[in-house]
C-alpha cells in the first residue's frame, strides 16, 4: 500500500501551519489575476529577490475572489502573520519588498489584512521556544495609507474587509490560500477528514443520512435534495454504479465551479469519493470543459497525487473500498450541462438530452445507476460529513441550507467570487459585499441564473437568496452567476442577448426550442429596430399598435416554449424575456411604440451626430462608415448625414476622441 | 466491496480522438477527421456531425495569435460587442476566420472567467481586461511588430 499522509483530526482543522522558515510570496494567479498581470509581478519579485540574494519561495495560488484587488500577493515572513496585499503591480511590487521585506514596515496603502485562517499566533513550539503574545504577533509598524480600511496600530484582518465581512466560506475556504497542487496543504486544512470519518465510522446509509439531515440541495441549478438523490442511486438495482461530477459550467457569465476546481481540486475528489462510498459506486467521471485548461491540469495532477497516496484506487485508506476517477473533457456545448446530454457525451456521443424518467439514478451512464452532482454540491460534502449534517443545517434558511457561491459582476464596484449564507438578501450582496454600483449610478436590476434565469428589479432587492423565494420572484438560484445592471443597461437588449445564446445552443431536437426560440429572438430584433427595418425581412412596417401587440405575442410564445420543450434548456430559455417583460414592461413599450431605447443601447433606435467641439478631423469615422454617411475634410470638422446613416454605431466605436454621440 | 470497474470500452470515443488531433494541430485537418472516423468505426459525415456540434472544435487553421473575444453576460453588459466590431473592421475578418497573412484568427467565447475585468479578450496567451475598442489598434500593432 502506498504511503498515506497524515490526515489531521477534526479538531485541528483550522490550524494551518503558522510559521515559515523562509519568506513566502503567494501570488493570486487565477484567470483574473493573470488578466491583471500576475506573471509580470512574479517576474519582478523573482528579479528583486535575486538581487537581494534572499532565499524565498514564490508560489502561484488560486483566486481569493477579490478581483478588484488583483494582483493579490500574500507575503508571509518568518515570525509574522501571513498578510494579503493588493492591488500589486510591477511598480509597487518593488516598494512592497523594500518597505516590508527590507525594513519591516507594512505599506498601509497596499495592505488588505491578515490572511483569513492565519490570524492566531503560532504555538510556542512552532516558534521554537520564543514566546510571543497575540499582541506582538498582530502588531507591526504600518505605513499609513487608505486601502478601504482604517489602519490603527494593529494589523487589520482580511476577514473584516468590507467585501469579506458578510461572507461565510465553506466551499471557497481554501481557494487562494493553499497551493492547489499540494495534497499536504489540503490535509493541513482538514482535508480528507470527512472521507476518513465516512469510511471508518459510518455505514453508507449513515453517510446518506448525514447528507439528508444537512438539507443540502443541488447547486447545479435545480436544487434537488442531494441526500434523496443519493438514496435513490443507492437503492437502484444494477451494477456497476457510477458517480459523475458536472463541471460543464455553461452559464456564459459565471466561473464559480472553475475557481473551485482550480483553487481546491482535492475537495472535489474527496466529495466524489464519499458519494461513491455512499451509493456503492466504484468508478467516477469528472466532466470538465476543454475551455478550462488550467482546471483540467490541476485535476489531472490531483487525481495522480491522490492515487499515489492511496486516496483513490484499490483499497482506499487500507479499507476494502475501491474507487477511481477518470476525467472526461467536454467540448463546449451549453446543452451538455444537462444531465442526460452530459451522460450521452461521456459515452462519446453527441450531447443530446433524452426524456426523463428514467432518471440517471436508475439508468445513467452505460445504462447503469449513476449519481450526478454539480461541482459546488460535491465541494460541500467533506465538511458535512466531517462536521455533521446538523452543523450544516444550522446555516441558512428553513428550506435552503448552507451557503451559496456567486460570481458577482457587471456594474458593481467590487466584482468577484463571493460566498454567503443562504438567506442573505440580494441588497446586502450588491451594496455591502459588492460595494454598490460603479460610479454611483442608479441600480436597475440583477440577473441571476444566466440563460435560464431572470432579472430582479429594485423593488425586489430584499429577496433573500433561497431557492423558493427566488423562484417566487421570477428568477432562479441558478448555478451562481449574478450580473448587476445599472441605468445604462437596456433590459430588452439583455433578453435578446440571452435568446441569441440559447438559440445558438439549442440542440435542435425538438421544434418548440429550435423554431420557437429563433422566432422569439426575431420578435425582439423587431422591437429593438426601427419599423420596417431590414427591408421588411420581418414583414411590412407595423403601426404602433401592431408593434405593441408584439409584446403579447412574445409572452404567449415564451410560455409555449416553456411548457412544451423536451429539456431544461428549452423550458427555461424564455425566462430572461418573461422576467424582464414582467418587471420592465414600460421599457419594452418604449422600444416597440416610440422606437426609442432609453438606456441608449439599441443602436438602430439611436440618432448619431458628431460633436464639433470634440472632433479632431482625423477622418477615422468617415473611413469606417459602411454607408458613406460621414462627410468632411481632413483636419476640419466631420458631420453625419442622418438620411444616409444606417445606425451601425461603427463611428461611435472608432472615434478616439469621443466626438460621436448617440442618443 | 467490489474492486475498481473501468467503464465498458469497445472503440475509442470520437470526441477523444478529435481532441487529440486538435491538440496536435490546433484545428481539425480534413484527412485527420477521416482517420479518426475510421478508428472510431463511424462515417466521416458522422465525425463532422460531432465536430460541428461542439464549439471547441476548429475546422480551419487558426492564426499565429488566435484572438478570443468574450461574449459572456458581464462583458456584454460592459459593452463587449464594441470590441468584436472593432476587431472585425481592423482585421477584415469574421469570427471563425483567419487573416490572409495567417497572423490573427478571430473567435468568440462565452465567458473567459475574467468577468470582473470585463470586457475581456485573449490574444495568443495574453489576457486583456477592461479593454476599450480604442485600444484595439495598439494591441494588434504589438503582435504585428512581433510577427
Ligand atoms: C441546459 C442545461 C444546462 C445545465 N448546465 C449545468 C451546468 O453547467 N452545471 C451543472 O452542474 N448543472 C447544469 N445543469 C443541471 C444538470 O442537469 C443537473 O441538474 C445537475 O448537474 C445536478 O446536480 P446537482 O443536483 O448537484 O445540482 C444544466 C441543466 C440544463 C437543463
Ligand atoms: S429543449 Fe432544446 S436543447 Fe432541449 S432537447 Fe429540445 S431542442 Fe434540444
Ligand atoms: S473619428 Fe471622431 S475625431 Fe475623427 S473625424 Fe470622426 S468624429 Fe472627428
Ligand atoms: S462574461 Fe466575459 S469574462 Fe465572464
Amino acid at each position: 500500500m502506498a504511503q498515506v499522509l497524515q490526515i489531521r483530526p477534526t479538531a485541528q482543522q483550522h490550524r494551518p501551519r503558522k510559521v515559515v522558515a523562509q519568506p513566502h510570496f503567494l501570488v493570486g494567479a487565477g484567470t483574473c489575476g493573470l488578466a491583471a498581470g500576475a506573471e509580470k509581478v512574479i517576474q519582478v519579485l523573482e528579479a528583486e529577490l535575486a538581487i537581494r540574494g534572499t532565499p524565498a519561495v514564490i508560489k502561484r495560488v488560486g483566486c481569493m475572489g477579490m478581483c478588484k484587488w488583483e494582483v493579490m500577493v500574500d507575503v508571509w515572513l518568518p515570525g509574522r502573520p501571513r498578510l494579503s496585499f493588493g492591488p500589486v503591480n510591477e511598480k509597487n511590487a518593488k516598494r512592497l519588498l523594500h518597505e516590508y521585506l527590507d525594513n519591516g514596515v507594512v505599506p498601509g496603502d497596499m495592505l488588505l489584512g491578515v490572511t483569513p485562517g492565519y490570524e492566531e499566533p503560532p504555538s510556542l513550539e512552532e516558534m521554537e521556544g520564543r514566546s510571543i503574545t497575540e499582541e506582538e504577533w498582530l502588531t507591526a509598524p504600518i505605513q499609513p495609507g487608505p486601502n478601504e480600511l482604517p489602519v490603527v496600530g494593529r494589523l487589520p484582518l482580511l476577514k473584516d474587509h468590507p467585501m469579506m465581512r458578510h461572507q461565510l466560506r465553506i466551499v471557497l475556504q481554501n481557494c487562494g490560500l493553499i497551493d492547489p497542487e499540494s495534497l499536504e496543504e489540503y490535509l493541513e486544512r482538514g482535508g480528507y477528514a470527512g472521507l476518513q470519518r465516512a469510511l471508518f465510522e459510518l455505514s453508507p446509509e449513515q453517510v446518506i443520512e448525514e447528507v439528508t439531515i444537512s438539507g443540502l440541495r443541488g447547486r447545479g441549478g435545480a436544487g434537488f435534495p442531494t441526500g434523496k438523490k443519493w438514496a435513490l442511486a443507492r437503492q437502484a438495482k444494477g451494477s456497476p454504479k457510477y458517480v459523475i461530477c458536472n463541471a460543464d459550467e455553461g452559464d456564459p457569465g459565471a466561473f464559480m465551479d472553475r475557481s473551485v476546481l482550480e483553487g481546491d481540486p482535492f475537495r472535489i475528489l474527496e466529495g466524489m469519493t464519499i458519494s461513491a462510498y455512499a451509493i456503492g459506486a466504484s468508478f467516477g467521471f469528472i466532466y470538465v470543459r476543454a475551455e478550462y485548461p488550467l482546471a483540467v491540469e490541476r485535476l489531472r495532477k490531483a487525481i495522480e497525487s491522490a492515487r499515489e497516496h492511496g486516496l483513490l484506487g484499490e483499497n482506499i485508506l487500507g479499507t476494502s473500498f475501491s474507487f477511481d476517477i477518470e476525467l472526461k473533457i467536454g467540448a463546449g456545448a451549453f446543452v451538455c450541462g444537462e444531465e442526460t446530454a452530459l451522460i450521452a457525451s461521456v459515452e462519446g456521443k453527441r450531447g443530446m438530452p433524452r426524456p426523463r424518467p428514467p432518471y440517471p439514478a436508475e439508468r445513467g451512464v452505460f445504462g447503469c445507476p449513476t449519481n450526478i452532482n454539480n461541482v459546488e454540491t460535491y465541494a460541500n460534502i467533506p465538511d458535512i460529513v466531517k462536521r455533521g449534517g446538523k452543523w450544516f443545517a444550522s446555516i441558512g434558511t428553513e428550506k435552503s441550507k448552507g451557503t451559496k457561491v456567486f460570481a458577482l459582476s457587471g456594474k458593481v464596484r467590487w466584482s468577484g467570487l463571493i460566498e454567503v449564507p443562504m438567506g442573505t438578501s440580494i441588497r446586502d450582496i450588491v451594496f455591502k459585499i459588492g460595494g454598490g454600483i460603479e460610479g454611483d449610478r442608479k441600480f436597475k436590476a440583477v440577473q441571476m441564473g444566466g440563460p435560464s434565469g431572470g432579472c430582479l428589479p429594485e423593488a425586489l432587492l430584499d429577496t433573500p437568496v433561497d431557492y423558493d423565494s427566488l423562484v417566487a420572484a421570477g428568477a432562479i438560484m441558478g448555478s451562481g452567476g449574478m450580473v448587476v445592471m445599472d441605468d445604462t443597461t437596456c433590459m430588452v437588449d439583455v433578453a435578446r442577448f440571452f435568446l441569441n445564446f440559447t438559440r445558438e445552443e439549442s440542440c435542435g431536437q425538438c421544434t418548440p426550442c429550435r423554431e420557437g426560440i429563433a422566432r422569439l429572438y426575431n420578435l425582439l430584433e423587431e422591437i429593438t429596430h426601427r419599423p420596417g427595418w431590414n427591408g421588411g425581412r420581418l414583414g411590412a412596417a407595423k403601426t404602433a399598435e401592431e408593434r405593441a401587440a408584439l409584446l403579447e405575442e412574445i409572452e404567449r410564445l415564451g410560455r409555449t416554449i416553456r411548457d412544451t420543450s423536451l429539456c431544461g434548456l428549452g423550458q427555461t430559455a424564455p425566462s430572461p424575456v418573461l422576467s424582464t417583460l414582467r418587471y420592465f414592461r414600460d421599457e419594452y413599450m418604449t422600444h416597440a411604440v416610440e422606437a426609442r431605447c432609453p438606456a441608449g443601447r439599441c443602436s438602430d433606435l439611436l440618432t448619431y451626430s458628431i460633436d464639433e467641439a470634440l472632433c479632431q478631423g482625423c477622418a477615422q469615422c468617415a473611413r469606417s462608415c459602411p454607408s458613406g454617411a460621414i462627410g468632411g475634410e481632413k483636419g476640419k470638422k466631420y458631420h453625419i448625414n442622418p438620411d444616409v446613416c444606417i445606425r451601425c454605431a461603427l463611428c461611435l466605436r472608432v472615434c478616439n476622441f469621443g466626438a460621436v454621440k448617440a442618443v | 466491496m467490489a474492486t475498481v470497474v473501468s467503464p465498458v470500452k469497445t472503440r475509442p470515443s470520437i470526441i477523444v480522438l478529435l481532441q487529440e488531433v486538435q491538440e496536435r494541430y490546433g484545428y481539425l485537418p480534413r484527412e485527420e477527421v477521416a482517420r479518426c472516423a475510421r478508428a472510431a468505426g463511424i462515417s466521416v459525415a458522422q465525425a463532422y456531425g460531432v465536430a460541428s456540434f461542439y464549439n471547441f472544435f476548429k475546422l480551419s487553421k487558426p492564426g499565429k495569435y488566435p484572438i478570443r473575444v468574450c461574449t459572456g453576460t458581464a462583458c456584454h453588459v460592459q459593452g463587449g460587442q464594441g470590441l468584436l466590431e472593432r476587431l472585425r473592421s481592423e482585421l477584415g475578418i469574421e469570427p471563425g476566420e483567419t487573416t490572409p497573412d495567417g497572423l490573427f484568427s478571430l473567435e468568440t467565447v462565452a465567458c473567459l472567467g475574467a468577468c470582473s475585468m470585463s470586457p475581456a479578450m485573449v490574444v495568443g496567451d495574453d489576457v486583456y481586461g477592461r479593454v476599450t475598442p480604442r485600444e484595439i489598434p495598439r494591441i494588434l500593432a504589438r503582435y504585428r511588430r512581433r510577427g
